[in-house]
């Protein structure tokens, strides 16, 4: 029995050492999955939809992705799945949102982290930027900065969920303004710009897109990033040249990971072609339509970028 | 008059054929246990990539439309609500079924969708400007307090002892609380990785009321001994028509639930069938009757329902704020083709946008009448021997519960809340207090917490909660509810004598 057993076992070896070079070389040949942690039609949802429609061209992958969504937790769910479950031979990716992971896997005990996941490319980056009112009497941010410092405590402030890119910018902007202010937490970002519409809150930290659509009934004070959107919102200062100390840390940045383990060769052949697929002309094209901004950054960067924000969120978060 | 113009796009061959092809397949994706609207507007969008922007619209506003009439077909002749709007539908329209009265339920069923959902796109037409600024008026308590409100009618639903409805309410309440808490993110009563993502409220849905059906329909073994034949009764449409413009007073109860409730962004339009169903009941001469096949119960909850589907727009498409889940989803799709909602939707887009929303309004017509052709045929499905039936119904479940989220763990807590519900079912509980517990908990909690960080803020909670002309008109509301229920139980007390122990 144990001689078949043995036997058995070293056909397996063989058969494993023989293909799995192979099937890396011949990757992808079948389409490849890509989990997304949020619900169907959501920002993260419809943009992945977007980028990966050209994924089956010969010139890409040559097959197509096909997205799935594990919503759940803010994003918990989804990717504690993957971290955990997922099979490390490029067949099933994820889509990553930064700051979210990277703060949740700061904040709570997940099974996923900078360390166990590797990322291939990025392809949007959406900005936080303050909102309020049409109707506010706050026009520029100095005076909401008088009335924070007159009123500590009082200027109610919403966003999307705790540690996301919005708390962050909040948190930020918070220290910035020297003042204090009261932050409200929604279940997303439309319920949260749904109350500073609709007046249960002064002021809004919101997603610069969606801001964007409903700009007829905001006033858009200033953007959490290092250089303004010429796309969208060209005259809209950033917090920055405002004199606030708010740099892009608090930016949503969304791109493809896989789980580290991957074999080199697929992570590499990934790396190489995904970011061109980002940059394809149809893709651009509805993006735009989409009010989506895109920012295409390759494997090297991303892991740069990763890696600066864990080390800021650690400090910024140390004392919550 | 604007739209009127805006019928042409929709009146042609190609338009026609998507209405009627997302029609029939609204009509039976909503049937599917697990299927809910949102779910199929969102599983649709990738089809609409290659679509024209005015064709793919077309197709999701008339699988909305459909869907949330298709829930129905599965309440009435299964017992399984569709969606959680299905819920109320489920009381009496399977009642109904039961007794051979299917294709009448089904008919009546289809023509008050059709009413409600007509009066729903009017709305949507007409008074959208006037109504997306007061709809927006709602914050935290106001939410809260409709919650409460909700909370009211637990008792008295589905249940012959209000105690037994409040305790399974209660039940339903605490199992909301599962996972992580969605504006704290603190983890609570995660006990297995299967909870990790909360109960999803329609896994819970189809396990609450599929399983313990399932398990009562296998219970008669091979030889069948409960099996009995039950005859579908033909039933005239005209009849049906008749019949239900006989109902006025449920139908227009539940079409000003539904256009409410709908327009109210972030109350759950879910709850719209379950309000108008006990409303209408409170107000019946026939309230008694209430549970046991009347088709009152069917008009005020289909009514409520699909009156709905217009005004949950309203917000969306001018202030670019999606009220419910699937306006949510809609957004996506609009955004896909480059279309902003907002308050330039009707100025740049003039042409889109109307075509979705008359390709909605006909789109009720072609509901009404696939869903009155459909309803001769289904009703035959109480004919279907119950163990057949039973394994179909079971696949559809985890089918059902597996799609939602692409998740393993969704099956389990289906079956394990469906087996639970099946002992606790045999002591005379009914799920459908222990579901409205579950889609009201969140709703009051995290609207409280909410409300309650700004009050932080203002002047306090009482001030926050308690006063404001929108919510002391709502805490009358709740008081009035709950005077109601008191008052109503003395006197059924007083008037029957206490049921035998044994019974």
């Amino acid at each position: 029995m144990s001689k078949y057993v043995k036997r058995f076992g070293m056909l397996a070896v063989l058969a494993a050492a023989m293909t799995l070079p192979a099937s890396a070389a011949d990757y992808p040949d079948r389409p490849v999955s890509l989990m997304v942690a949020y619900s169907p039609g959501g920002a993260t949802d419809f943009q992945a939809r977007i980028v990966t429609m050209v994924a089956a061209n010969e010139e890409y992958l040559g097959q197509p992705i096909v997205i799935i969504n594990r919503p759940g937790a803010g994003g918990k769910v989804g990717w504690n799945k993957f971290a955990s479950g997922a099979r490390k031979d490029g067949y099933e990716l994820a889509a990553y949102n930064v700051p979210h992971f990277i703060a949740q896997s700061i904040k709570f005990k997940t099974k996923y982290n900078v360390e166990n996941l590797e990322p291939i490319a990025n392809w949007g980056a959406d900005p936080a930027v303050f909102v309020v009112n049409r109707d506010s009497p706050f026009n520029t941010m100095k005076d909401v900065q008088d009335f924070a410092k007159a009123n500590p405590g009082k200027l109610t402030v919403s966003g999307a969920g705790l540690f996301v890119g919005h708390h962050i910018a909040y948190l930020q902007i918070e220290k910035a303004l020297d003042g204090k202010l009261k932050y409200v937490p929604h279940k997303g970002g439309a319920p949260a710009l749904k109350s500073v519409l609709g007046g249960q809150v002064m002021a809004g930290v919101n997603n610069l897109s969606d801001a964007y659509r409903s700009r007829d009934s905001l006033k858009i004070l200033g953007i959490a990033d290092v250089q303004r959107n010429e796309e969208f919102l060209p005259d809209v200062p950033t917090l920055k040249e405002l004199g606030f100390d708010v740099d892009d840390s608090s930016v949503n940045f969304r791109g493809v990971m896989v789980r580290k383990g991957t074999p080199p060769e697929v992570i590499d052949m990934l790396a190489a072609k995904v970011p061109e697929m980002f940059k394809n002309k149809r893709v651009a094209k509805q993006m735009k339509a989409g009010g989506s901004p895109v920012r295409v950054m390759t494997r090297d960067q991303v892991k740069a970028m990763w890696a600066k924000r864990e080390a800021f969120l650690k400090q910024l978060l140390a004392g919550l | 008059m604007e739209f009127l113009q805006h019928f042409g796009p929709v009146f042609t061959l190609t338009s026609m054929a998507i209405l009627c092809g997302g029609t029939i397949g609204g009509l039976l994706l909503g049937a599917t246990p697990g299927l809910s609207p949102t779910m199929a507007v969102a599983l649709l969008i990738p089809f609409t990539f290659h679509m024209t922007p005015i064709h793919g619209l077309m197709l999701l506003g008339a699988a909305y439309t459909a869907t949330v009439a298709g829930g129905a077909i599965s309440a009435i002749l299964l017992k399984i609500p569709g969606a959680p709007a299905n819920i109320a539908t489920a009381l009496d329209g399977n009642a109904m079924a039961k007794k051979g009265e299917g294709a009448r339920a089904l008919q009546i069923c289809f023509i008050s969708s059709f009413i409600g959902g007509v009066l729903g796109i009017l709305v949507l037409i007409f008074l959208t400007p006037v109504l997306a600024k007061w709809a927006l008026g709602f914050g935290p308590s106001h939410l809260f307090w409709i919650a409460i409100l909700g909370v009211t009618i637990i008792g008295s639903l589905d249940s012959k002892s209000v105690i037994k409805g409040l305790l399974a309410g209660a039940v339903g309440l605490w199992i909301a609380m599962i996972g992580y808490d969605s504006i704290q993110g603190v983890e609570r009563f995660i006990f297995s990785e299967h909870l990790e993502g909360g109960v999803h409220i329609i896994a819970a849905l189809i396990g609450l009321f599929a399983i313990p059906q399932i398990i009562e329909m296998l219970e008669g073994g091979r030889t069948n001994r409960q099996y009995e034949i039950v005859k579908v009764q033909p039933h005239s449409i005209v009849k049906a028509i008749s019949e239900t413009f006989s109902k006025m007073r449920a139908a227009v109860i539940g079409s000003v639930v539904g256009i409410i409730v709908g327009l109210i962004p972030g109350a759950g339009g879910q709850i719209a069938g379950l309000v108008s169903y006990d409303q209408a009941r409170r107000f019946s001469p026939n309230r008694d009757k209430f549970g046991t096949g009347e088709s009152e119960g069917v008009v005020a909850a289909e009514t409520a329902n699909n009156a709905m589907v217009g005004p949950s727009l309203v917000p969306l498409l001018t202030l670019s704020v999606p009220g419910s889940p699937t306006a949510a989803v809609l957004l996506g799709g609009l955004l896909i083709h480059g279309i902003f909602p907002g308050p330039n939707l009707f100025v740049e887009h003039a042409d889109v946008a109307w075509a979705f929303i008359n390709s909605l309004l006909i789109g009720q017509v072609l509901m009404l009448v696939f869903g009155l052709y459909i309803a001769g045929l289904a009703a035959h499905v109480v004919r279907i021997p119950p163990p057949i039936l039973a394994s179909g119904i079971l696949v559809l479940s985890v089918f059902g519960a597996y799609s939602v989220q692409s998740s393993y763990s969704d099956v389990v807590v289906m079956l394990v809340l469906g087996l639970g519900m099946y002992f606790l079912s045999k002591y005379g509980f009914s799920p459908a207090p222990l579901v409205l517990g579950i889609i009201l908990g969140p709703i009051a909690e995290s609207n409280y917490v909410q409300g309650s960080i700004i009050a932080e803020a203002g002047d306090g909670l009482f001030s926050y909660f308690f006063t404001g002309t929108l919510n002391l008109f709502l805490i009358t509301l709740v008081v009035a509810s709950i005077v109601y229920s008191v008052v109503s139980e003395i006197r059924i007390r007083r008037l029957e004598p206490r049921p035998g122990v044994a019974s």
